[in-house]
């Protein structure tokens, strides 16, 4: 069928085992996922079925922190490609009798599965898990670090919409520092020629970021008629030691997304937000259900991109094929 | 057969305290060096001859402050493991900290530790013991009964004197008994859940963040502290170059005070945190190559008196944790000099004459202890160093008990060949099953 021999195509050149952030993937291979996601993305609009591509091949959700749209839009991916799916969370699990992670991945691996998909609350978590097991590993998740499923989706809405992300500037509102969102969509939005400006508080906007290309701004106002996306982060208040500003109220006023910014922006401004979202702290509700809001785009294509994930990494038998 | 009497020959001797850096020959008799270039003459009849061609002779190592693991932390090193890793890295006299479970902060903690070094028959063992009672902070640990039990310095590092009324204290009460106070100079508000060093490899990495000036802060702190009470303060570990500046400031105003890096801090930087290997986590935490050029400095220049291991073990257990979790550490007595030499004096950084002064006679000076040196009737502690010999890092070739070093499987050059300590030659690693000493 045509579907899978395109995908073919494009996953013959496919060399990652893993996907565990977009800072080490090249533009072609950001390309490459975005062009699968929307193979997938376009089947689906048109309702035709379940797909049996990964049939006999088993992904494990391997979550040690709490997920419920991340982690069910990974296992519906699976499933639409036919593969068998295995739930882990780390409540109730051996991970509260004190074995470390690493092990309980490879308990994991050892039943047979062909792909871990993993999100923690630290740093590097997957990358280590990498290094540890023999089957691919998917970040879903690590930390404030990387998220890049969510950096490709986001891409592929303003991709779907624009038709193209070089050229474009693209602002990251809110809470840079905690964010793995903020991260992803930085280097995959860079790498694809985009112009990308981080706005934020100071205390949660470093201005190191500027040493990598990134515009760098406290004033959303200023920005805004400039900006074609705006991607609203999610103020993450149980990641932070003491509080980086005075008050959501004052937050709200600085930084939400509302009408009369709206109206003072680029009349095809897109509005996202990866969710989920906090209605009143960083966009009002007339603004997420509004016009310019992509955010229910986002879930769907979040799907579609998992599924060209899982597919471009699990498509092959032969580890030999893999360069890392 | 264990021989006294020994001539090191066809070597180059190393020991600027000394004023040697040449070819020549070392009597050792009866424990100690007794003649530096001997005339044949002058031999005893049953000398045993040992050639040290091709490689340097220079006085066995120094350590302050190596975690030996016992009390309590066996699981991470013992005293037999921890002092065979030093004689296999060419330390001949350990320091070790005093944070044990419990800490050393009694009489009976010292005297355990130095019955348990007697027993373990490696290097020499000197203890540390605590400044507060139960390393808490608070108050101050019964320093008298520790001195007169053998604590040759004062220090809860590698946890920092946070209590700032408390290192005031310990500072005027220590100088009472001619005995330095070790801290480790953090602020440990600004560096909480931290786990590397802030920057922009941080920023990218998302890794909870350990910025320079929570050490700067508290180096600034200790310093005038000490202009007004007097006595003896080193700080453990600078690795910034804020530290670094204020250091050398204060030792223009002859300031009393002296300071140690650890090695890791000169040959590894914040940008190898991108492996996520967690036996790069260490504290101080590894710094920007800023950083790491002003240390380098510092040492060549004088400001850096002391290049300690920092030796942390833990075992893997511990290490195999998500970072967050893992506790800082990195096993280094084993690797140290090789390291130092590989690193930096093989890259031009440092000489190695410089780099003996400051693994060996620096840290002797700091803890008043007769070592680190090469001359007549000085303890003879000597160490034959191959800078030819390449060798890999295998658990094989490790004397510790943890294998938490990023080095592992890596080529080093240059390697310790024969250690003496108080004139006998202590068995290499490799031999270790047979029975060493008498």
């Amino acid at each position: 069928m045509e579907l899978e021999g395109r995908l073919r195509e494009l996953a013959a050149a496919w060399r990652c085992r893993h996907l565990l952030d977009l800072e080490s993937l090249e533009a072609n291979e950001l390309t490459t996922l975005l062009e699968a996601a929307d193979l997938f993305a376009e089947h689906f609009r048109r309702r035709r079925g379940k797909l049996s591509l990964l049939a006999g091949r088993t992904v494990a959700n391997l979550f040690f922190e709490n997920s419920t749209r991340t982690r069910n839009s990974f296992s519906l991916a699976a499933k639409r490609l036919g593969a068998d799916t295995i739930e882990f969370s780390s409540a109730g699990s051996s991970v509260a009798k004190g074995e470390t992670f690493i092990d309980t991945a490879k308990t994991i691996e050892a039943m047979g599965v062909d792909a871990v998909v993993t999100r923690h609350s630290t740093p590097g978590t997957s990358h280590l898990l990498a290094r540890h097991l023999q089957c691919s590993v998917l970040n879903a998740g690590d930390g404030p670090h990387e998220h890049p499923t969510q950096g490709l989706l986001d891409i592929l809405t303003i991709r779907q919409q624009r038709g193209r992300i070089e050229g474009l500037t693209v602002a990251l509102v809110g809470d840079i520092a905690h964010s793995r969102t903020a991260r992803s969509n930085i280097w995959g939005l860079k790498k694809l020629g985009a112009h990308v400006i981080v706005c934020g508080p100071r205390t949660l906007v470093s201005p190191q970021w500027a040493e990598l290309g990134v515009e760098v701004a406290y004033n959303l106002d200023e920005i805004l008629p400039r900006c074609d996306v705006l991607n609203l982060l999610r103020i993450q208040f149980e990641r932070q030691a003491t509080r980086p500003f005075p008050s959501v109220r004052e937050y709200a006023l600085l930084y939400a997304m509302n009408a009369d910014r709206i109206a003072r922006s680029k009349p095809d401004i897109l509005i996202m937000a990866p969710g989920p979202i906090n209605r009143g702290v960083e966009i009002t509700p007339d603004v997420a259900d509004g016009p310019h809001s992509v955010i229910l785009q986002q879930v769907s294509n979040g799907i579609a991109v998992r599924m060209a994930a899982l597919w471009l990494l699990l498509h092959s038998t032969r580890a030999d094929d893999w360069v890392t | 057969m264990q021989h006294e009497r020994w001539l090191i020959e066809h070597g180059r001797l190393v020991s600027p305290a000394d004023g040697l850096d040449r070819p020549g020959r070392l009597l050792l008799v009866d424990g100690r060096i007794a003649a530096i270039d001997p005339a044949d003459g002058d031999l005893p009849p049953d000398v045993a001859r040992v050639d040290a061609s091709g490689c340097y002779v220079i006085p066995g190592l120094v350590d302050i402050g190596a975690e030996l693991g016992e009390p309590g932390r066996e699981e991470d090193e013992t005293i037999e493991t921890g002092t065979a890793a030093a004689l296999a890295g060419g330390y001949t006299s350990l320091a070790c900290a005093a944070s044990t479970d419990p800490p050393i902060d009694t009489p009976a903690g010292v005297e355990f530790v130095r019955q348990k070094a007697a027993r373990a028959d490696g290097c020499r063992v000197y203890v540390i013991g605590c400044v507060s009672k139960g390393r808490q902070g608070d108050e101050l640990a019964e320093i008298g009964g520790l001195v007169e039990a053998g604590a040759v310095a004062l220090s809860d590092a590698p946890k920092p004197l946070h209590n700032t009324a408390l290192l005031r204290r310990a500072l005027e009460y220590c100088a009472m008994f001619d005995r330095p106070v070790l801290d480790m100079p953090e602020v440990p508000s600004l560096t909480r859940g931290g786990v590397m060093h802030e920057g922009l490899t941080q920023l990218v990495l998302a890794l909870a963040p350990m910025p320079a000036e929570a050490e700067d802060l508290a180096t600034s702190r200790d310093l005038r502290l000490l202009e007004t009470t007097g006595g003896r303060l080193h700080l453990t570990s600078i690795s910034t170059s804020g530290g670094v500046e204020l250091v050398r400031r204060a030792k223009a105003r002859h300031s009393p005070v002296t300071v140690g890096v650890h090695i890791a801090n000169l040959c590894f930087c914040d940008q190898q945190m991108r492996t996520f290997d967690s036996s790069l986590k260490v504290n101080p935490p590894l710094r920007s190559p800023e950083h790491i050029e002003a240390c380098l400095e510092a040492v060549a220049d004088g400001t850096i008196d002391v290049i300690a291991s920092g030796h942390q073990p833990r075992s893997l257990e511990k290490k195999m944790q998500e970072l967050d979790a893992v506790p800082f550490g990195m096993t280094t007595l084993d690797t140290a000099l090789a390291q130092a030499h590989t690193y930096l004096v093989r890259t031009g950084k440092l000489d190695f004459a410089r780099l003996v002064q400051c693994m060996a006679t620096g840290p002797a000076r700091v803890l008043d202890l007769p070592a680190g040196r090469l001359a007549p009737q000085v303890p003879g502690d000597v160490v034959i160093f191959d800078p030819q010999a390449r060798w890999t890092v295998t658990p094989q070739t490790m004397g510790s008990r943890s294998r938490n070093t990023p080095l592992l499987n890596q080529e080093l050059v240059g390697r310790v060949r024969d250690v003496w300590v108080g004139g006998r030659r202590k068995k290499p690693l490799d031999d270790r099953t047979s029975p060493s000493g008498n």
